[in-house]
């Protein structure tokens, strides 16, 4: 019983965690929806962080094998999510150069 | 060596506090680049802190693998083209998925204790489910594999014998009853087999028009798998629990919404094997007639308001620059154009908006279905650029398979151009009578060729 316990004060944080999520994505207009996406990709990419940690503590080579798999296809789901949606994102940029533009005038 | 590992969970809190406002930030045109910045640099601090975790070894193996994958991101997301960011997407996903079911796996091999047993188990089938899912996806998308529905008699009742199956063994893992002759060692390798071919089998059969959404649920799976393995360490893991169940929230609601713009349920979508049958008994009036590039200058040039509605096909001939030049040849004349955009044309909401930003093609010109649909009766000219399902007025038509789905109702206009390479069907696989009206000329071709001729055509008049 102490285990599920404990497990409230989880509950809790989850629960504000949700709310937050719809509350960030409910006002996105859908030109963001592509990029939203990726990046909404990207920040689960926190699970390199875990797969690290798992890594870290493994023993058995059974053990290690697994976590050095994790950690590759976190730092992969990292790394690429990143770069799509700064690629993405860069089309929206006014401000600076506009990749590929060019004007008749 | 100095004590840093007080340094830990700080930096986690920021992470997460950095993450919720690089989202805020995202969900604006203006300040959606400085969002994935912002977030990006708390995942890289967030990265340097978890080397200090205590106990931790392995530290070789951890830095070859962050190289080896981190280079593989790094590399296969710069080059890839733009259309074909929707199975990148998939891709990057389904390997967090992979993460969180290996990090399940690691957890469930060593615990003994059964609360994060459960969690771990949870964890690990919803991120293989993702991981199988989004492998399946990306290969459809890429076309490596037939982008049609896949389906077999009595499929339901396999996947569902799966997935059964799946939680079956995921709960003697939890249990490891007694009675039971057989060891961890066995069910725990059928666990995730039984996960793993779950989530293959009930993408088979979704088409490539639904994948989308298919791709942004399994996004939310995989946060929530995320989530759910921030629990399987001794202390949890709050910066993966509330990235993940950010994720997951955010995930479910985005998925909700694309599902909603094509009028389709959710279990429509994963259920309904979209496009596998033909609509029976119906005989489509008239016949298609093709036009060449000089007279729909020559219509053009005498038109006061141009509407372009640009689909996938678009993208695929990257006529984007050259439709880009049309709109404003046309508009040095004194014509009206604006962009007529399907929520879901492309491959994903948004998509579309993203390949003309990159043209150079300014937001001013980009009206939503809602916005534009009521003004194709007083437009002169449409042209439909590779778009298909979404103009296909099939959709007003009870027992079409599209019946429902919200369209652009380009055929009220005066006239329609539809730019198509050839006589095939769209995406979804379904007959589009737009192609046979009496206001409907076909110019057939290379998107990218058609709109260059349209615009030395036009330099002529």
């Amino acid at each position: 019983m102490t285990n599920i316990m404990a497990l409230w004060p989880a509950v809790y944080i989850a629960m504000l965690a949700a709310f937050t999520g719809y509350v960030v994505i409910s006002r996105v207009p859908v030109i963001l929806h592509t990029p939203l996406m990726s990046g909404s990709n990207f920040i689960h990419g926190i699970v390199l962080v875990g797969a690290m940690v798992a890594l870290g503590l493994a023993t058995t080579p059974l053990e290690q094998a697994i976590g050095f798999v994790a950690v590759i296809l976190g730092a992969a789901n990292v790394t690429g999510g990143y770069v799509v949606t700064e690629r993405i994102l860069q089309m929206f940029d006014r401000s600076g150069k506009k990749p590929g533009k060019r004007s008749l005038k | 060596m100095i004590d840093l590992t007080w340094a830990i969970d700080p930096v986690y809190i920021a992470t997460i506090f950095f993450f919720i406002v690089g989202l805020q930030r995202m969900s604006h045109p203006l300040t959606a680049r400085s969002g994935i910045v912002w977030a990006g640099a708390a995942m890289l601090i967030a990265t340097f802190v978890t080397f200090l975790t205590p106990n931790l070894t392995n530290f070789a193996l951890m830095a070859i693998a962050i190289v080896i994958g981190g280079g593989f991101g790094y590399i296969a997301a710069k080059r890839v083209a733009m259309t074909d960011m929707p199975q990148m997407i998939a891709l990057y996903n389904g390997m967090g998925g992979g993460a969180a079911a290996g990090i399940s796996a690691v957890a469930l091999l060593g615990t003994t204790n059964a609360a994060t047993a459960s969690l771990a188990v949870v964890g690990g089938l919803i991120g293989a489910i993702s991981f199988a899912g989004s492998v399946i996806a990306f290969l459809k998308l890429q076309g490596l594999m037939r982008p049609r529905p896949i389906t077999f008699t009595g499929q339901q009742f396999v996947n569902m014998a799966f997935l059964t199956l799946a939680i079956i063994s995921g709960v003697l893992v939890v249990l490891q009853p007694s009675w039971i002759p057989l060891t961890v060692s066995i069910y725990l390798p059928l666990f995730f087999i039984l996960s793993l071919g779950f989530g293959f089998l009930m993408t088979l059969p979704i088409g490539g028009a639904d994948m989308p959404v298919v791709i942004s649920m399994y996004n939310a799976f995989t946060g929530l798998a995320v989530a759910l393995d921030g629990f399987s360490f001794a202390t949890p893991n709050y910066a993966m629990v509330i990235a993940g169940i950010i994720v997951g929230a955010a995930g479910s609601l985005l998925t909700l919404n694309m599902a909603r713009a094509m009028n389709r349920s959710i279990s429509n979508v994963f259920f309904g094997a979209f496009g596998a049958t033909e609509e029976k008994g119906i005989e489509i009036q008239g016949s298609m007639k093709s036009i060449d590039a000089d007279d729909v200058a020559v219509m053009l040039a005498y038109a006061n308001k141009v509407i372009i509605a640009p689909g996938y096909g678009m993208a695929v001939a990257q006529a984007q620059q050259k439709v880009k030049e049309l709109t404003d040849l046309l508009e040095s004349k004194g014509i009206l154009v604006k962009f007529a955009i399907h929520p879901v044309a492309g491959r994903m909401p948004g998509h579309m908006n993203v390949l003309l930003a990159e043209a150079g093609v300014d937001y001013g010109h980009l009206f939503d279905r809602d916005e534009i649909n009521p003004e194709f009766p007083s437009t002169d000219v449409v042209l439909v650029i590779g778009a298909n399902d979404v103009v296909n007025p099939a959709a007003h038509r009870q027992g079409s398979p599209l019946f429902g789905m919200p369209i652009l109702d380009v055929e009220q206009a005066i006239n329609v151009i539809v730019l198509k390479r050839g006589q095939g069907k769209g995406f979804a696989g379904i007959e589009n009578d737009l192609f046979y009206r009496d206001n409907t000329r076909m110019l057939y071709g290379d998107a990218q060729e058609s709109a260059g001729k349209l615009v030395q055509a036009l330099k002529k008049l």
